[in-house]
């Protein structure tokens, strides 16, 4: 398989997961908003207004193709600089 | 264990703003000699892939979910310096889009979830390695082994950083019992999720996973005699 495929299809298994299996999710608090609750001090928690708002399937694929841009570009300046002849 | 504003104090968030801008620097660096023409391209796709599956909550125990935070599966995937830098793409989106973590608990969001479960998780699949039979086979799931580890460890993280900085006066030793229980849980679903995730690339181009290249070296070394003999 060459690596083009590879990726391509790990990127279609991130949107599939990103945009359908995440419907099944669970919604329940994660470890530590739980441990908080416990503990009484999950009302210190303070949140943010959401850009796009929660995770959804369409947030969510919008979120892969963001996160995807941003560390593919990274990885190529990070790249380009160790190419750079003048270094 | 995406941290909100408000849980840690500001000189402790400040510290480990400090810190994470520290680390991120310094894997800037140190990543070029990990991305090569295998491991740049895989870099994005374990991001973006990474991304997708902390959506996928799993239900731990009544009321409770966990999901994947994934440092030991970029480490093995591509490099711990790269992973260092994929981590953090993923919690600067998380927090900036979706408001998932606090924005002035970034800084310890990337070091909790980031750098400790990268550190953690490729400090005990290199561990195991050395233990284990140096076979291919082996590589999911001494990855799997390491994810498992890394979970707890970062929640221990998390009491300690409560118990220099937390906004709320909490028993710490109640806390830990807590939150490193839970996380138990919740590693396991890390181990499995890194067991058939790395276990999926070895099968179909184990060159592509950085973790398995010592071993992948290994077995040429061992092909070439036989060839002269």
């Amino acid at each position: 398989m060459r690596t083009r495929w590879v990726v391509l299809t790990g990127v279609a298994v991130a949107l599939l997961l990103a945009g359908v299996v995440s419907i099944f999710a669970s919604s329940a608090p994660d470890g530590l908003t739980k441990v908080s609750q416990d503990h009484g001090f999950d009302h210190t928690g303070r949140t943010h207004d959401s850009v796009v708002g929660g995770y959804g399937p369409v947030t969510g694929i919008v979120g892969v193709v963001v996160v995807l841009a941003l560390a593919a570009g990274v990885t190529y300046v990070v790249r380009r600089r160790h190419s750079d002849p003048t270094e | 264990m995406h941290v909100p504003d408000g849980f840690l104090d500001a000189p402790t968030s400040m510290a480990t703003g400090a810190a994470a801008v520290a680390c991120v620097g310094i894997s800037l660096v140190k990543a070029r000699r990990e991305l090569d023409d295998k491991t740049a391209p895989m870099a994005g796709l374990v991001a973006a892939f990474i991304f997708a599956v902390q959506m996928l909550n799993f239900p731990v125990a009544s009321g409770t979910s966990g999901h994947l935070l994934g440092g030991a599966l970029a480490a093995v995937l591509v490099g711990p310096w790269t992973a260092v830098l994929c981590m953090s793409t993923v919690f600067i989106v998380q927090c900036l889009l979706f408001a998932d973590g606090g924005i002035t608990a970034l800084g310890t969001n990337i070091m909790l979830m980031g750098v400790t479960t990268v550190a953690v998780g490729w400090l005990v699949f290199r561990a195991l390695q050395l233990a284990l039979p140096k076979r291919l086979s082996v590589v999911p799931a001494a990855a799997g082994l390491a994810a498992f580890v890394s979970v707890p460890v970062a929640a221990l993280a998390f009491v300690l950083l409560y118990a220099v900085g937390g906004t709320a006066d909490i028993p710490i030793d109640s806390l830990a019992t807590a939150m490193v229980g839970v996380h138990l849980l919740i590693g396991v679903g890390e181990g499995v999720i890194t067991f058939l995730a790395v276990g999926a690339i070895v099968a179909v181009r184990p060159d592509l996973v950085y973790g398995a290249r010592r071993v992948l070296a290994r077995r040429e070394l061992e092909i070439k005699p036989r060839v002269v003999a």
